[in-house]
């Protein structure tokens, strides 16, 4: 039996091993043998093949490699031929491993490749009776070999096998992910890639122009996001890829995960799984935009409430709020001010807050449990503060949710000490009104009566005033009744009516009819006053040339003048309106002034002047003397009733000292004026001012 | 005229003596024919017997006063034609107004100097001649004479 031969069709350890030691137990004269061989990974030493034993456990012997004291490790450890000799006694024995060789002598060959990893992979028992020849050191290079080359073999199919398998496992694995997952080279050529990645990235010729152009240009994106410098670039190993969906064109979003790995045989890749996120940037954009709503309205619901406290602490008046079991949830600063106690409160005052604690509480609790909606009622608190009573008016007002259930209270308390100040100064205001209208009573109906009186006294006056025009008018008519007699027949003896008369009979004469004439002249004027003051003077307008009246005075007083030797010049503006009011009043005055004039001048001349004022529609009548003038102190008085500078009985000048009152009392029913400028002992100008229209 | 010696004749009506005989013996120096009556009653009575040309007529008159008789001699046809001067010593305002709605045809007021009278009943009947020149019947012009 040839050993090589046996051994080229034979792959398996234990039919080569069995095969060995029976070559060598026959050619060899090797009677008893055992071949112990590792199994790759295991961590003991099983026996391949025995020969010359009839014990059938030499088939079973097995050395655990964990027996670090064991010589059969020690020697496959260290590669080491070991010689055991027969065994005599109980120490002979404690130096040797058990084996199925029980005392009898064996050699230990350790089996193994030199240059290839330290370990022998199996040791070889041979009977120690035998020789160590060449042919056996020849057998066991060879067989080692054989064993290698099987083992190697062995190990090789039993790999593969399970890379098959575990390979078929994975791509199935990697199928089941609905994520895209690829293994691309450093170049970014596709490897590896799963069936949602080949959808994808992958197209036939067969598929549509569009579906292709997506596919291209989903590698075009990956490969630039995938290569190194994209990578190193970004620096993040999570990044996100836009690509294109080749069945219907949507975008789609992916996260990029991806992992470079090192692999000594395969060189390095990256492997890649997208994550698809549309969905989920989506759902997160949503989230964001909820977000910020939320964030806008809590920032709304935030300034509403800031302003609701703004408003509540900006009323005066205290505000409390309770909530459905009689807590306070919300009060304002004056309502603080009444229910909480400050820091540093004295112990009375702190017996204020609780008094007005307990106050409150009991009306809030009466609020509680009546039905009512709303409730007023008047409380006695405490002004913590001053420490005064403080009568509240307490308006509280349930607030309902939408289902009717009791959600808070609020209570505004209103300080009615104001009120009730304002109550009782009302009442004493009140009071005094009264009595002030008691005495106005009193006081009108005391000035009704005096007006009574005075009403009585008028009429009596006016009645006296009436007697007394009429008293005047009847006495002047009785007085000219015997002078229209006295100045008739004076006239007529003058006239030679009874014959001719001796010159100082007519001297005496022209004296009785001179005296009789101012005798005239002051009952004249009296019944002037008296007309006047009777209200019995009546106006009669017209129309009338100035010159024209003007002329007529300096007529009526000729014979004067031409007896005083006096110059009368008469200068009047040109174009002089014509005057429009009672023409013999106004003649009256100036011959009044003219008459005045010449009797107070005894040198120079009169002027008789008319000039316009334009500005205030007047027009001014002025008569300027030379005679001997009026003091300043005197001016106003010579307007008065029976006035003359003169007053003493043997004055110098006559008249009754009516005539200038007289004038001023019809200039002011003629709507004007008279006035005087005067120096003494140079003269005086009166001036009658009238307005160019006057009323009718 | 109805004169038979040509003389104007004036009837004057006054019951103040002395006024009344002034005025008559005056008139009658200036040439006038000259009736005296001292009361209304009696001057209604002469107007109608002596017919005269003109009348002067005092206002304040016992019996019957001026104005009632001025009245009564305008409402007589037979006196209706003879113009009346009122004379009179009252000076307040009215007084000339009630005279003229009696009918009076000039205003006098006394004090009145004897040569004034003269010339205002000279006035007054020419005034009457020309009007009736022309036969158209017109009132006197209203005048007033006062002394002063």
């Amino acid at each position: 039996m040839r050993l090589l031969e046996g051994f080229i069709s034979r792959t398996d350890v234990s039919d080569t091993a069995q095969h060995a030691l029976q070559w060598i137990g026959e050619t060899l004269g090797i009677s008893k043998s055992i071949c112990l061989v590792r199994p790759m990974g295991d961590p003991a030493l099983f026996a391949a093949g025995q020969y010359g034993f009839t014990n059938p456990a030499a088939s079973s012997f097995t050395v655990s490699l964990e027996e670090w004291g064991n010589p059969l490790v020690n020697a496959l450890n260290n590669r080491k031929e070991v010689f055991f000799p027969d065994a005599h006694s109980a120490a002979d024995r404690k130096r040797r491993p058990a084996t199925p060789f029980d005392d009898a002598a064996f050699h230990v060959v350790p089996l193994g490749v030199s240059g290839v990893g330290d370990e022998a992979f199996g040791l070889l028992l041979l009977d120690g009776r035998a020789p160590v020849t060449s042919e056996l050191h020849w057998f066991i290079s060879v067989f080692v070999q054989k064993l290698d080359q099987i083992l190697r073999q062995q190990a090789l199919t039993e790999g593969g096998r399970k890379q098959g398998r575990e390979r078929s496992l994975l791509y199935s694995i990697i199928n089941a992910v609905s994520d895209p997952i690829l293994l691309t080279d450093t170049e970014g050529r596709l490897l590896i890639a799963n069936q949602r990645a080949l959808t994808l990235f992958t197209a036939s010729e067969e598929e549509s122009e569009g579906r292709r152009g997506a596919v291209r240009m989903n590698n075009m994106l990956l490969s630039s996001a995938l290569s190194s410098k994209a990578i190193e670039e970004t620096g993040a190993r999570r990044r996100e890829l836009l690509l294109v969906n080749p069945a219907d064109g949507s975008d789609l979003v992916f996260e990029l995960l991806s992992t470079v790995t090192e692999d000594p045989r395969q060189g390095s890749g990256v492997v890649s799984i997208l994550r698809n996120v549309t969905d989920l940037r989506r759902a997160s954009e949503e989230i964001e935009e909820n977000y910020r709503k939320m964030r806008v309205a809590e920032a709304q619901a935030r300034a509403e409430s800031d302003r609701l406290n703004l408003i509540i602490d900006s009323v005066a008046d205290p505000i409390v709020v309770t909530d459905a079991s009689g807590a306070t949830s919300l009060m304002n600063e004056p309502a603080e001010r009444l229910f909480t106690i400050p820091s540093g409160a004295s112990e009375i005052e702190q017996r204020w807050v609780q008094t007005n604690d307990a106050h409150f509480s009991s009306f809030i609790a009466g609020m509680l449990v009546s039905a009512d909606q709303r409730r007023n009622g008047e409380i006695g608190l405490v002004d913590a503060k001053a420490g005064e009573p403080m009568p509240v008016e307490a308006i509280a007002g349930k607030i309902l949710s939408e289902h009717g259930e009791l959600n808070a209270v609020v209570t505004i308390l209103h300080d009615r000490r104001e009120a009730i100040e304002k109550a009782e100064l009302y009442e004493q205001l009140q009071h005094a009104a009264d009595e002030l209208e008691r005495k106005i009573q009193a006081a009108t109906a005391d000035i009704a009566q005096q007006n009574e009186l005075l009403r009585r006294q008028a009429i009596e006056l006016e009645q006296a005033s009436a007697l007394k025009s009429q008293f005047l008018a009847n006495m002047s008519h009785e007085f000219r009744t015997p002078l229209n007699a006295m100045l008739g027949y004076t006239s007529m003896l003058l006239q030679g009516v009874a014959g001719p008369l001796e010159a100082p009979v007519k001297r005496q004469l022209a004296r009785v009819e001179s005296n009789g004439r101012h005798l005239l002249t002051i009952i004249n004027e009296i019944l002037d006053i008296s007309r006047i003051e009777a209200g019995r003077m009546p106006l009669q307008a017209s129309k009338f040339k100035i010159h024209d009246l003007m002329s007529e005075v300096r007529a009526e007083l000729d014979p004067i003048i031409l007896r005083s030797k006096l110059t009368v010049t008469m200068q009047l503006e040109r174009d002089l309106p014509q005057l429009v009011t009672d023409r013999q009043k106004v003649k009256q005055i100036l011959v009044n002034l003219l008459s005045n004039a010449v009797k107070f001048t005894h040198h120079g001349g009169v002027t008789l002047s008319a000039r316009r004022n334009a500005r205030d529609r007047t027009i001014a009548l002025a008569v300027t003397d030379t005679g001997i003038g009026i003091s300043a102190a005197d001016q106003d008085r010579i307007f008065e009733d029976f006035r003359q500078l003169d007053n003493t009985p043997t004055r110098a000048y006559g008249g009754t000292g009516l005539g200038l009152s007289i004038c001023r009392r019809l200039a002011q029913m003629l709507d004007g004026r008279i006035s005087v400028q005067s120096q003494v002992g140079k003269g005086s100008t009166f001036t009658l001012t009238l307005p160019i229209k006057g009323r009718k | 005229m109805t004169n038979k010696d040509q003389r104007p004749r004036v009837l004057i009506v006054d019951d103040y003596p002395d006024a009344r005989e002034m005025y008559s013996e005056y008139l009658q120096y200036s040439g006038f024919d000259v009736v005296e009556a001292q009361n209304g009653q009696e001057a209604l009575q002469r107007a109608v017997d002596e017919q005269p040309d003109i009348i002067l007529m005092d206002l304040s008159l016992p019996v019957m006063d001026g104005w009632e008789a001025t009245r009564r001699l305008k409402a007589d046809k037979r006196t209706a034609s003879i113009p009346v001067v009122a004379l009179t010593g009252h000076a307040l305002a009215g007084i000339s107004d009630g005279a003229k709605k009696a009918g009076c045809d000039a205003f006098v007021t006394k004090p009145c100097l004897p040569e004034d009278l003269v010339k205002e009943i000279r006035k007054v009947l020419d005034d009457l001649a020309s009007a009736s020149t022309k036969k158209t019947r017109r009132s006197a012009k209203y005048g007033k004479n006062t002394i002063n």
